[in-house]
Order: C-alpha cells, then structure tokens, then sequence
C-alpha cells in the first residue's frame, strides 16, 4: 500500500506528535508514505474566509503534484484533509471554478487525483480485522473516548467515509487495538477549531463542555485525529478547567494509541509532546498486560 | 417598538446566492441550524437570523454583526438544514463581502487572525506559526493571551523560531495568490 503524504503545515509544527506517530504507525503496517515534494498550505480556514479562489487553487496546488506521483493522497490533518476534499468537489462540480484553478496555477486540475484520511485507509483499505492481527501490546482495560470533531464528517458529501452523526471507525480501532470505546454524545460535537487564538474563551467554553462529556462516560483517554481538536482538548485544559474542574484527562491521537498498541515505543510516537501526560495511559495498559500474562500462567 | 422591515431590497439576496451558491431565499426558517449552532451563546444573530436578515436584504446589519466572524466553519448547519442551503458557505461569502464594503467589524480578532495567517503562507508557502502569533499579536495588541503557553510549546519543539520553506514553493505560491486576488475581483 503507497500513499503521497500531505503533512501539512501544524504537522511540521504544533502537532509534530501526530507526524511522527502517523508516519510510525503506518511503517509498522506496510502502508508507505511518500511527502509530496514541496508541498504548500492548504489554506485552511482563513482562505476560504477570505478568499474563494485561493481557498480552492492552494490545495489544487498540491494535487496536481501528486497526480504527477501517480498515487492517491493520504492526509493525516482533519483540517487539510477536509480542503483538499472540498477543492476536489468544487473543480468536479464547477466549471468556472476548474477555469480559475487553471489561471491561479497556470495548470489544467480537474479533480483527478483522490484523498483520503488515514482512518478511512485503515478502516476501508487496510480493514480493521488486518490492524486487530498487528497488535502486539493490547490496550487492556483501557478506556477510550473516540473524538472525531467536524471535519472529518461535514459535510458528509464532500468528505464523510463513516455516518456523519454517528461515525464509528475510530472505535472499531480502539476495539481491535484491545481497548474499550465509551459511548458518549459528544463524537462530533465543535471543539472551537480556528477560534483558538481570537477567541480562546469560547473554545475553553466548548473544550470543556467535552471534557466533562468524556469524563462522565467514564473515558480515561480521548483519542482524537486532528491537530486542532487536539491543542484545544490538550494544552488548552487549564483554560477549559475555567469553566469548572476535571480530573486530568490525556489527549492522545489515534495513531498514537494504534502505535502503543503495536508495540512502538512512547519516544517513537512523540507522546513527549503532550501537555497532560500519558502515565496514566500507560501504566493502566502496563497493568493490563501483566493481569493477562498471569491469567495465562494461572491457566 | 420592533422597526417593520419592507421586503423591498432583493439585491443583496441576490449578490449572496450567487457569490456563495447557496438558495439562501429557500430557508424556511426551522431554526435546526440554530439549535446546533456550537457559537449560538456568543452569537449576536443565530444562522437563522442571518438568513432571514439576508432574504430582507438587511445587508448593513448583517455585515456588521458579530455572527459572521464567530462560525467556526463546524459545518453542522450545512450538514442539516432540510433545504440543503450551505450555511457555512453563506457565512464564508458574508464575511468576504464584509471586507470588500469595509463594513465595521464588531470585533477585529477573527480578521487579524486570517489576514496574519494568510500573509505567513503568501510569504512562506506554509504558516511559520511563531511568526503568525507574533504579527496577530502586534496587530491587535492583545500582548498576554496565550504568552503562558509559548515557553512550554517552544520546549515541546511545537513552535520553531524559522520558518520552513522551500523558496521555490513560496514563489509559487506568492504568484498564486497574486492571481487568486485578481480572479477575486471579478466574481
């Protein structure tokens, strides 16, 4: 399995946990991954609160690259993932967009090339049933809030490969990975993305109504997939405790856990980054193997 | 007293749909985007509200408000409304025509963000996201906001002092979006 990587622009920098951990995970399983050579911004939200063109002509950029690489596109960022996504429907479906696109970038793009995010290769491509056959050090006892936000589901035309209310996928890796998945309410509630800088009440208002979500389902973790859900649930709990004090609650990414799960290192996975640690993490999924290994001696 | 409004002016409905190709004169008013609305609290209009004061051509008073800059482009609203209208997407357009009228902005914050981030990617091709704080900051003379959590994310290697680029990149994407900006003009 090859995909072009698209790292994108807070994988290099706030989020260089989730590159390093995505890029683990996926060697660990025989997925390679190529970067797009010189590969820009997407644009992300400010572009296309700005600028219409632009917001679609920066990922267009990138695409034509990797149709040069012949590979479909992998991206591991909810945000970026969600621009390609979205510049690919516009040139699908506009006409007068593909002309822009084509004056902006001095070359023809007509959506030929396809993106997908990491979750949706593992759970489409790779299957859940190959991943549960990888894991080596199951994450016993360990119970997991699967957080997928908004943009790896809405619009559910332009970039849903899971139910759009209602997705699963990252469960069902939890599941295979050994761990137990809470049922909570809040899978695809808002977390305040973009507003994190101008706005950074709001989104300690919407972190920790998430928090305390997670936490009254009994989460010991949540496992998220997208940089900026990941920054605000993470290094912006002592804002969200503002509004009301939690017990410290580990924001892990998925591919972080998938990584514990397949016997990688924390070094190799860039849990260093973290602002709330995962001791608790790891020492529940340490107990955990040590109660298997003894039921097997005992038997 | 609430002010009557006359249905007269249908030019800034019309300027709308186009420019965002959403049948915004097709809301109903059911009110579902509002009610999932994660900003609703701190909004001034609910999505709701922006409709109907678009449908009325109110075009003053929703390019003034409060609402358009606090979406954070969520996408529930899209995602449910029954008359398949792309609320983000007004709210994207609303904001783009708030700049071009110069319409006072209640609030400057979203915009500085946006335009720093913007200028950080024209200059370098990616965001150098020390950079980019660094320019909002001045901007908006907002000094101590988040200044607690630079020493950490500096430790945690999760800000660089050096932007990382290519500079054969950045001269691409500085010629896009030199060409965006005049495709923009003409929309």
């Amino acid at each position: 399995m090859k995909y072009a990587f698209f790292p994108g622009c807070s994988l290099e920098s706030t989020a260089w946990d989730f590159d390093k951990s995505t890029r683990a995970m996926c060697q660990a399983l025989d997925i390679e991954l190529t970067d797009i050579p010189d590969w820009t911004c997407c644009g992300s939200t400010p572009a296309h609160s700005s600028n219409a063109s632009l917001a679609t002509a920066l990922p267009a950029m990138n695409l034509q690259k990797a149709r040069e690489m012949g590979l479909e596109v992998m991206a591991a960022c909810a945000s970026c993932y969600a621009r390609l996504r979205t510049a690919n429907h516009k040139v699908k479906t506009d006409e007068q967009e593909r002309e822009r696109v084509k004056t902006i970038t001095g070359a023809a793009y007509a959506g030929e090339t396809p993106v997908r995010h990491v979750l949706d290769v593992l759970v489409n491509e790779y299957t859940v049933e190959r991943v549960r056959s990888r894991i080596s050090k199951p994450l016993s006892g360990l119970r997991v809030a699967s957080y997928y936000g908004c943009l790896l589901s809405r619009p559910p035309e332009v970039v849903a490969f899971d139910n759009p209310e209602h997705p699963t996928c990252m469960d069902e890796l939890i599941d295979a990975a050994g761990g137990e998945p809470v049922d909570w309410p809040y899978k695809t509630e808002c977390c305040g993305a973009s507003l994190s800088l101008s706005n950074a009440n709001i989104v300690g208002r919407l972190s920790h109504r998430l928090l305390a979500m997670a936490v009254e389902a009994g989460a010991d973790c949540i496992a998220v997939a997208c940089p900026l859900c990941q920054m605000n649930l993470d290094m912006r709990q002592a804002d969200a405790n503002a509004h009301g004090k939690l017990p410290p609650t580990p924001a892990l990414y998925i591919t972080q856990l998938l990584g514990l799960a397949l016997g990688l290192k924390p070094d190799d996975l860039g849990l260093n980054a973290l602002t709330i640690n995962a001791n608790a993490v790891l020492k529940k999924i340490s107990s955990g193997e040590r109660r298997s290994a003894q039921a097997g001696a005992a038997r | 007293m609430t002010k009557a409004v006359e249905w007269t002016n249908t030019a800034f409905l019309e300027e709308v749909e186009r420019r965002s190709g959403a049948p915004v004169g097709a809301c109903l008013q059911c009110h579902k985007c509002s009610t999932g609305c994660p900003i609703a609290p701190e909004m001034d209009l609910l999505s709701s509200q922006v409709m109907r004061m678009v449908q009325l051509g109110l075009d003053e008073e929703t390019l003034a408000s409060k609402a358009i800059w606090l979406c954070a482009s969520c996408e529930a609203c899209t995602t449910r409304c029954p008359m398949e209208i792309d609320i983000a997407g007004v709210m994207d357009t609303l904001r783009m025509l708030a700049v071009e009228r110069k319409a006072a902005a209640p609030d400057e914050r979203v915009r500085t963000f946006n335009d720093s981030f913007l200028k950080s990617v024209r200059r370098h091709g990616r965001v150098f996201e020390l950079g980019m704080m660094t320019a909002y900051k001045l901007r908006t003379r907002d000094f101590f906001s988040d200044v607690d959590k630079v020493p950490a994310m500096l430790a945690k290697r999760k800000l660089s002092f050096l932007p990382h680029h290519s500079s054969a990149a950045a001269k691409e994407v500085r010629e896009a979006f030199k060409r965006a900006d005049e495709e923009e003009k003409k929309r």
